[in-house]
């Protein structure tokens, strides 16, 4: 796999939720607003590709009976970070995630990237793939909370700027931000995709 | 919210029903969407919840308050529990391979699935964030862990008969199971603001 490849893979082939289907707690959860989501994705890119580095650059030291919780330990530092970060510069986008900040730590796809991907390949291989996979996800859950917040609430914000406002003529249809929504919307985009992939192939 | 000043069954109707761990709150989705597939399988794997998180959030309360507390260490929370949470599950299943086989053979396979269920975590948080007292956040644990169950359970059921109905083909496998789950996350957000709450 050459190192386009490797960064690519994350975004399409291997996109952590709609393909491979993991990570599905925080997507869902954090969906309700193109801005929570947004958020949500940049705070598991900064752990995924952190923590990509760190493992890959120990992975010679690492015994292989404990590597685990060794990548557990890794991952919870970053995500700790994360979460006194988070909540010192952004309160009102802390608050919104809630519970899910320091719930990154058992995001699978953190874990998974941890031991499939840096715990074999070089440093920098490993930041290629944090990126790609980061990015996969950030991808899939704005798309996720814009769909929901376009419908069920008539606008589109992030990074706190309304890029969208379909006015008061539009009847929003609340049950999509609402948690039911998120389930359907998932449903429907996985099913998109599948079209999409099967009418490429 | 949870709080001390709500009665034991307000807590249990708020966790089980209204704010359903899986449904209406997001958490424990993989082992909700993976191991479902099955009746038998989802019991196995609601009983296995039960049992754990209600030692791992016990546990995880005992250490806030009396270890990391008082040492002024809240930093160390999340690493903390996560670790205390993988090793618990490790102990309790060489502890029931050894004492209780029968039991093992019922829902070993289930606790190692566990440690990555995010659920188990999330309770352990939830509790401190809400500032529980011991014997209700006990309450509150076992009526989450209860509410997942019967959430995996009703859906197990739903699922073996998805499997022998005709879907249009673009919706077979994961799609038509997440609006099942949307269908079945709107009948539970009906009983919101059930008694105020």
């Amino acid at each position: 796999m050459n190192r386009w490849q490797v960064f690519t893979n994350g975004i399409l082939k291997e996109n952590p939720v709609l393909i491979l289907v993991i990570g599905l707690c925080p997507t869902l959860a954090v969906s309700g607003s193109a801005n929570d989501a947004f958020g949500m994705g940049l705070a598991a890119t900064f752990v995924l590709i952190a923590s990509n580095i760190l493992i890959s650059a120990v992975r010679k030291w690492t015994p292989d009976q404990i590597r685990i919780p060794i990548f557990i330990i890794i991952i919870s530092t970053f995500v700790t970070i994360v979460d006194y970060t988070m909540h010192a510069a952004d309160p009102v986008l802390y608050a919104n995630l809630g519970v899910f900040v320091p719930l990154i730590v058992v995001n699978c796809i953190i874990l998974g990237r941890a031991e499939a991907f840096a715990y074999k390949n070089d440093v920098f291989s490993s930041i290629l793939d944090g990126i790609g996979m980061g990015i996969g996800f950030t991808l899939t859950v704005t798309t996720l909370g814009a769909v929901r917040e376009i419908i069920g609430n008539g606008t589109v914000t992030l990074l706190n700027y309304e890029l969208l406002n379909l006015g008061e003529g539009f009847k929003p249809a609340l049950i999509f931000i609402l948690p039911p929504g998120a389930f359907l919307v998932m449903g429907f985009l996985m099913a998109f995709n599948r079209l999409l992939i099967k009418r490429k192939g | 919210m949870i709080s001390n000043d709500m009665t034991w069954y307000m807590i249990i109707l708020s966790a089980l029903l209204i704010n359903n761990i899986v449904l209406i709150r997001f958490l424990a989705l993989c082992s909700f969407f993976g191991v479902s597939n099955k009746l038998e399988t989802s019991i196995g794997m609601g009983m296995a919840v039960i049992f754990v998180m209600a030692i791992a959030s016990s546990a995880s309360w005992i250490l806030w308050t009396y270890l990391l507390l008082p040492l002024k260490l809240e930093f160390l929370r999340t690493a903390t529990f996560i670790l205390v949470i993988a090793a618990l599950v490790q102990l309790i299943e060489m502890y029931l391979r050894k004492a209780m086989p029968a039991l093992y053979q019922a829902m070993g396979i289930y606790l190692p699935l566990i440690t990555t269920n995010c659920a188990v975590l999330a309770v352990a948080l939830l509790i401190i964030d809400y500032n529980l007292g011991f014997l209700n956040s006990l309450i509150y644990t076992i009526a989450v862990a209860v509410g997942y169950t019967l959430a995996i359970i009703l859906f197990a059921g739903i699922r073996e008969r998805i499997n022998i109905a005709p879907i249009p083909e673009f919706l077979k496998g994961y799609p038509i199971i997440f609006i099942t789950a949307s269908l079945m996350s709107m009948a539970f957000l009906g009983f919101s603001h059930l008694f105020g709450l």
